[in-house]
């Protein structure tokens, strides 16, 4: 038994080494430069023993190795050092690699990244069948590659094809799945995980010597099949390869470099020279690692794990359970709601709405989804019924009473607002939280009507709700610290990434994407087609575009929220004359089949704008503008307002707002968040090109101030 | 101290049961007894010792009446007692054999009610100490459906629970049995009631299939499966639907109904109008909102729509549209219709039951009590279906009252022709005499007072959940109507009568 500060071993039954990895103080293994010395050394104790075999675990509970220590290669500044780095890597590795006795590496729980490399070096790989093992290669999320070998041994081990889409999406592999496609030799329960590795170890000291033959059962799978044809010669490779990179391409418009490289450290692969390969990779990591949208994208990384961990409320304030949770309004939204806390919580959830129609719509959408995860086999049909088990409906005040937290997501009328916070007042305890998930009226005239204003907050979800990651929390003066403290603590065990802001029109999310909606709007009534709009916005790294964004909203909707975010904050936010008309055509958007795009296509192509949007707008779509132009104006336009959110003290800081805008309203992660985006892009730059546009276009593009105080003391967001 | 008097009690009064079994009160017991056991001697003495001594305490009232002496020590007795409760019923809507529950099973329908009653019940799910469920038509993949109810609602996992099967008077059996719970301070609180679906059902193989299937699965080798399979016929392939017939006469309930239309002169006219009386009550109990309070808004899945009432009941039930429809099981000379007779249904209906000492001290107010109960079991052959002629006067006795005490009787309506029958020998000297070995007539049932808010032809029959449905909904009525009294009675397949006396103040 010897022990060092992160990796010990011992010696158990049959000459088997079991290397245990512990990183000392941390919840979560991570791989750090620091340890390569000691592993070197490890090795060299174990290479003079007489061994036969290896097996490498933690000592972490459900967490195998997370991957390489981020902070450690955000530090990295020049090509040499990055190489430097990565040619240690790959020595270990290696040194596992040809290791004079099998290495297995028993996994369980979380192996992501350098944790899966490391694993690939081994020989075998065994996992348990806990929901906490999952399996990934997430480098490219972070706009990198895996840089430990990944991208040349992932290959060998479960195809082209698989190890493409893996490395390319950084996807969760579960144990099944891992097993299925070859990426694990063998999955069993936790408790047998050591028998398996055992015999894993056996199996590979016997077949020390594994010839490459035919596996006739292949040709019972279509994977089999696509193999055969595809990765086994070099055309079918070529057609993989150049497939890959038009679908990446689709999905990134060129703003993320990330993919386009990992498949070419694939495509170096299939070469067969090892060295080849090794030198490829190597090569991308170090040119992607220095780019910005690498350093954007770590960049949000430690957002998001700061603002996971933040407080804010003194921390001796304990988060109230909620075991009962209330939903008023079986919409949409009141279902996403309703189904997001009884799948990821453990509340009971009752919809209460005024119609039994739409209380069915609440437990429809929930259980539809339910369904939808049971085909895809998420959940097992047993989970998916406890899940719903847990959500009942009523027209009535019945069963609400014990809500400790009710969530209203009626119509945006602050007369019905203010009736449902009466109801809730005089039904439920003085205790009950009173949250309201309007999307743009002041918290502030909604808890107007009280009695007990500390329990009033603002939950702003995004819609669809079980796919939009984001939950903005809006507070008042009056808002008690117990209730921001549970409504936080809530919204993080429905999954969401929790940000709070301070009341007013619109709080920060809606308020940004109002003149930038408006933007669009300008463009449109100067007439710029409708797709040549939402292709510019797509291009720039927006999810959808602005104008098909308020098809899928719902123009009615938009036209309610406008006037509230136009008297509150004046010209800059009143949408063009032309708009006006849009109501009084009748079109609401997708939800009744008319809006700005045709909803009676029913072809497979790009759904086509209805032409007949021009006539009721009063315009007609020539001008052919630049797209870049398009995409500036409206980007602008939302990063100036959101920067005058955090000089009026709406937003905290510039962090919640990087993350509120690009997981609530999708802005391009690669840029970093609006703030970001302004320190990237340069404050006296953003200033000039504000001031140009306003010269051009009006006084809606009048830089913030905060933007002139801090060209004058030189001053960035983030220091 | 207390536990310790109440035993002697008890005993006590069970002794002066027995001892007065020889005389008035305990005579329709052993007529009881006696028909019974023609045909099944072994469960009936089993029986009549359950129903004896659940039925003790009602029963104290009884001699009390003749015999003044021992009036004083009886009377503390009563007040002293701790009456059953029923603090909350309710079922879901009773909708026909495949329509809107067709994707759901009986287990589901229990589920979606439990969770609903605790839900809408301010009690904390963890003081449920038992739940005693029903189903007649048994899921094999779950036969305890009960616990399923358990496990599928959230609640407390430590809540114990079994099923029961007493065909249409199961959930008249599962509040007895929790009921009897009580009494003996086995538990505390309870839930009682049961859940039927007509839709989703076991479809069976032949005998032959399933016995090669069997062999199957222990056979070791290829040879073995392959010589196995080798027997199989195309006609063992055919599935088996559940059977309509009683396995002890081969008779269906239907032939039993035109059996007993037949014998006692019954006939279509006065079927067809009791039906439409049925169906007219209770469309009439539903738009007054009677209703509304005892059945849940069921959303099933698919959740295409939400069902709010029962979809058998004719809102515009009209007597003619009754008089079109031929016989349904003696397509000759019947009498029997689909329309005067009660249709396959699927629900569930469940009770919530504790002592009335405990709802008080948990500030409940409960929706009234059950003052007896009473089980009777007769010949399967003919008549089956008198089961309420033969309980109801055992209830009757047990909670010390005539017929004519009563505020409102409800009976479960298999049949138009089953219940005609039935309130024939009810009014019945000879039936009294020659069955019941009684001087008098049961009593002559005022239409006033009967199935008020229609019945089982109108509401349809779950069979698991018409005993609690039929609870609640006299409960409430009786309520409604200022307290009083009320029986309840069904009959059940194999000839068996379930009949319970409830109190409402």
């Amino acid at each position: 038994m010897s022990q060092s500060s992160t990796f010990s071993y011992e010696i158990i039954t049959d000459d088997i080494a079991v290397i245990t990895m512990d990183v000392p103080g941390e919840n979560q293994n991570t791989l750090r430069d620091d340890f390569i010395n000691e592993v070197d050394a490890l090795f060299d104790e174990l290479e003079k023993k007489n061994l036969t075999g290896v097996i490498f675990t933690s000592g972490k509970k459900d967490s195998f190795i997370v991957g390489a220590d981020i902070n450690m290669l955000s530090k990295l500044k020049t090509t040499e050092e990055v190489r430097a780095l990565a040619a240690e890597g790959y020595r270990v590795f290696k040194r596992i690699e040809n290791f004079k006795v099998p290495v297995v590496s028993e996994i369980h729980g979380t192996c992501m990244g350098g944790g899966v490399e490391l694993s690939l070096a081994c020989h075998g790989r065994v996992c348990s069948d806990h929901p906490s093992t999952i399996l990934a290669l997430p480098e490219v999320q972070l706009g990198l590659l895996p840089g430990g070998g990944g991208t040349q041994r992932l290959p060998a081990l479960v195809g082209v094809a698989e190890a493409l889409t893996i490395m390319t999406t950084g996807k969760n592999i579960r144990a099944k799945k891992a097993l299925k496609i070859g990426l694990v030799d063998d999955v069993t329960d936790v408790l047998n995980l050591r028998k398996a590795s055992i015999k894993r170890i056996k199996t590979l000291g016997r077949e020390s010597l594994k010839e490459d033959t035919f596996d006739y059962k292949s040709l019972l799978s279509i994977s089999g099949w696509q193999s055969l044809l595809l990765e086994k010669n070099q055309p079918g490779l070529n057609f993989l390869f150049q497939e890959a990179r038009k679908k990446v391409n689709a999905k990134t418009k060129g703003n993320y470099p990330a993919p386009l490289k990992i498949i070419d450290c694939v495509e170096a692969w299939t070469r067969g020279n090892k060295e080849y390969g090794y030198e490829v990779e190597a090569k991308n990591f170090a040119e992607l690692i220095l780019t910005p949208e690498a350093k954007q994208l770590i960049h949000l990384f430690f957002s998001i794990t700061d603002l996971k961990k933040h407080h804010f409320v003194s921390e001796d304030i304990n988060p109230v359970e909620i075991n009962n949770l209330a939903v008023l309004g079986g919409g949409l939204m009141g279902a996403g709601i309703a189904l997001v806390s009884a799948d990821k919580t453990d509340a009971k959830v009752r919809i209460k709405d005024i119609s039994e129609k739409s209380v069915n719509h609440g437990l429809k959408y929930a259980w539809d989804r339910l369904q939808t995860k049971v085909k895809r086999r998420h959940l097992t049909k047993q989970q998916a019924d406890e899940k719903m088990a847990k959500i009942t409906g009523t027209t009535d005040f019945s069963g609400i009473q014990n809500a400790d937290l009710v969530i209203e997501a009626v119509f945006e009328s602050l007369e019905l607002k203010h009736q449902m916070l009466k109801d809730i007042e005089i039904h439920c305890s003085k205790n009950t939280i009173f949250a309201t998930n309007t999307s743009s009226i002041p918290i502030s005239e909604i808890a107007k009507v009280a009695k007990r204003p500390e329990n009033v907050i603002g939950m702003h979800y995004f819609s669809p709700v079980e796919k939009m990651p984001l939950l903005e929390l809006i507070v008042i003066d009056k808002t008690s610290e117990q209730t921001i403290a549970t409504a936080v603590d809530f919204g993080r065990k429905q999954g969401k990434t929790v940000i709070v802001v301070n009341d007013s029109a619109g709080f920060y999310t809606s308020r940004v994407l109002g003149p930038y909606m408006n933007e669009a709007g300008h463009l449109l009534a100067s007439g710029v087609p409708v797709e040549l709009i939402d292709k510019a916005i797509v291009n720039l790294g927006y999810p959808v575009g602005p104008i098909t964004l308020l098809d899928e909203v719902g123009i009615d909707v938009g036209t309610k929220i406008t006037p509230i975010l136009a008297s509150a904050f004046g010209e800059r936010m009143t949408p063009p004359q032309a708009f006006m008309k849009l109501s009084q055509s009748g079109r609401e958007g997708k939800k009744n089949k008319k809006g700005f795009y045709d909803y009676s296509y029913k072809g497979k192509k790009k759904r086509p704008v209805d032409e007949s949007v021009y006539l009721d707008l009063g315009i007609s779509p020539h001008n052919k503008m630049d797209p870049l132009v398009i995409a500036e104006r409206c980007n602008l336009m939302l990063v100036n307002e959101a920067i005058r959110c955090l000089e009026e003290g709406i937003l905290k800081s510039a962090r919640d707002g990087d993350i509120g805008a690009i997981f609530g309203l999708g802005f391009p992660p690669y840029l970093g968040g609006p703030f970001r985006f302004a320190d990237q892009f340069g404050i006296k730059r953003l200033i000039e090109r504000l001031e140009h546009y306003k010269e051009s276009e009006g006084d809606r593009f009048t830089p913030a101030q905060l933007l002139y105080d801090m060209e004058k003391s030189g001053e960035t967001f983030y220091s | 101290m207390t536990d310790k008097t109440n035993d002697s009690e008890k005993k006590e009064s069970n002794v002066t049961d027995a001892g007065k079994a020889t005389k008035k009160p305990a005579r329709p017991k052993k007529a009881a007894v006696k028909k019974s056991t023609k045909t099944a001697p072994a469960k009936k003495t089993a029986k009549k010792k359950a129903v004896t001594s659940s039925a003790s305490k009602p029963a104290k009232k009884t001699p009390a009446k003749k015999a003044p002496v021992k009036k004083t020590t009886r009377a503390r007795n009563v007040s002293k007692t701790d009456r059953i409760a029923f603090v909350t019923g309710l079922r879901t809507p009773f909708a026909r054999q495949s329509t809107n529950y067709s994707d759901v099973s009986a287990i589901e329908l229990g589920k979606i009610l439990v969770r609903e009653l605790l839900v809408r019940t301010d009690i904390d799910p963890m003081i449920i100490n038992r739940v005693v469920f029903g189903q007649v038509v048994i899921l094999p993949e779950a036969p305890n459906i009960a616990r399923e109810i358990v496990l599928g609602t959230g609640m407390n996992i430590h809540t114990d629970a079994y099923s029961v099967s007493r065909a249409c008077a199961t959930s008249f059996q599962s509040a007895v049995s929790i009921a009897q719970a009580l009494m003996t301070d086995d538990i505390e609180v309870g839930i009682a009631g049961g859940a039927d679906s007509a839709s989703i059902v076991p479809i069976g193989v032949s005998k032959k299939l399933a016995k090669i299937l069997v062999k199957m699965t222990k056979a070791k080798t290829l040879q073995q499966r392959l010589k196995l399979l080798s027997q199989l016929r195309p006609a063992h392939l055919l599935p088996v639907p559940p059977s309509a017939k009683e396995p002890s006469t081969g008779l269906t309930m239907g032939q039993n109904a035109e059996q007993m239309a037949r014998d006692h002169g019954i006939s279509r006219q006065a079927q067809d109008e009791f039906a439409h009386r049925s169906h007219t009550l209770a469309s009439q109990a539903w738009n007054e909102g009677k209703l509304d309070e005892e059945v849940i808004k069921a959303h099933v899945p698919p959740y295409k729509n939400t069902l709010e009432k029962d979809n058998n009941i004719r809102f515009d039930s009209n007597l003619d549209s009754y008089k079109k429809l031929r016989p349904a099981f003696e397509k000759k000379y019947g009498t029997v219709t689909a329309a005067n007779s009660t249709p396959l249904t699927d629900g569930a209906a469940a009770v919530l039951m504790m002592k009335e000492s405990k709802a008080k001290k948990l500030g409940l107010e409960p929706l009234g009590y059950m003052k007896s109960q009473a089980f009777a079991a007769l010949d399967a052959k003919t008549d089956m279906l008198m089961g309420p002629s033969y309980a109801s006067p055992l209830a009757l006795d047990r909670a010390g009252v005539n017929l004519s005490d009563l505020t409102l009787i409800d009976m479960h309506e298999a049949f138009a022709a089953q219940t005609l029958c039935n309130m024939k020998a009810f009014a019945s000297k000879e039936f009294a005499r020659d069955k019941l070995n009684r001087a008098s007539a049961i009593g002559e049932i005022d239409m006033d007072k009967f199935n008020v808010l229609g019945g089982s032809i109108a509401y349809g029959h779950p069979f698991a959940a018409t005993g609690a449905r039929i609870i609640t909904q006299t409960l409430r009525e009786l309520k409604r109507r200022g307290g009083g009294l009320a029986l309840t009675t069904a009959c059940a397949a194999g000839g068996l009568g379930a009949a319970m006396v409830l109190e409402v103040e």
